[in-house]
């Protein structure tokens, strides 16, 4: 039962990048640990945010993209929420929505490959005629 | 055969071509605008002079004819476009989005919305 999960969080305007940096190893760790494993990790930095979130203006975004149960999201967003500096985050399922957008690739591939043949074999069709 | 597979290729592009090339994404700014313009009294034939009938161009769903699948709350221009002003989303009669790709959108935009990345009411200051 594996599920990838997109687990984005916003830090303090204030943070050192190390401190970042720690926070991101802990959570991997925390995540490695209980069995799920981190796909990606993305610092998206330093954005002006829509609403004011507990007096900032401004947040540093990091994105983790996460494979796992929903054991280890609910252990995860527990962490997040005792964290003191992450001001917001969220958690977005998205294996199912990749699983979708996936197969209507294929089909469009599939769409995409079978029309190329057909002028070729028209114009040989075509050339075959004239020369008979 | 070969001439049906023809023709048939023909009409896909040809019905492709003036759908992208029509409108360009400049073309029709923010839906903000439009929303100040609509409330207009009437049905189709409510033009002034005599009679005239307005040109009304059908709308046609964003998403279905550039043919984007993927709608994520990440992608804040994306979801901007259907969003007025003060912060709410937009109908899906003023943007002509069709009804699954507007659910999807709507949620996107609600997702965006918690984290910050679109505004819950009036302009991201």
């Amino acid at each position: 039962m594996n599920r990838t999960y997109e687990l984005m969080f916003i830090v303090r305007p204030d943070m050192v990048e190390e401190e970042q940096d720690k926070l991101i190893s802990t959570l991997e760790t925390a995540i490695t640990s209980s069995g799920g494993n981190v796909k990606s990790v993305e610092k998206m930095g330093k954005r002006r945010l829509a609403y004011m979130v507990r007096r900032f203006h401004d947040g540093i975004y990091v994105l983790l993209t996460v494979e796992g149960g929903g054991g280890l999201i609910h252990e995860l967003e527990r962490r997040l929420r005792v964290t003191e500096p992450v001001i917001k985050f969220i958690t977005v399922r998205i294996d199912e929505e990749q699983k979708r957008l996936d197969k209507i690739k294929a089909i469009r591939d599939a769409k995409r490959k079978t029309p190329p043949p057909a002028p070729v074999t028209e114009a040989g069709g075509e050339t075959a005629a004239v020369t008979a | 055969m070969a001439e049906e597979s023809r023709t048939t290729t023909a009409a896909s592009s040809g019905g492709e071509r003036p759908a992208g090339g029509d409108r360009p994404s400049g073309d029709r700014p923010s839906f903000g605008d439009r929303e100040r313009r609509l409330p207009r009294p009437g049905g189709p034939g409510g033009g002034r002079e005599g009679g005239r009938k307005y040109f009304r161009r059908k709308k046609v769903c964003k998403f279905c004819v550039e043919k984007i699948e993927a709608i994520n709350y990440k992608d804040v221009r994306l979801l901007a476009q259907f969003v007025a002003e003060s912060g709410k989303i937009v109908p899906r009669r003023l943007t002509g989005v069709c009804t699954p790709h507007q659910r999807r959108l709507s949620l996107a935009i609600k997702q965006a919305r918690n984290i910050a990345l679109l505004p819950f009411a009036g302009r991201a200051s």
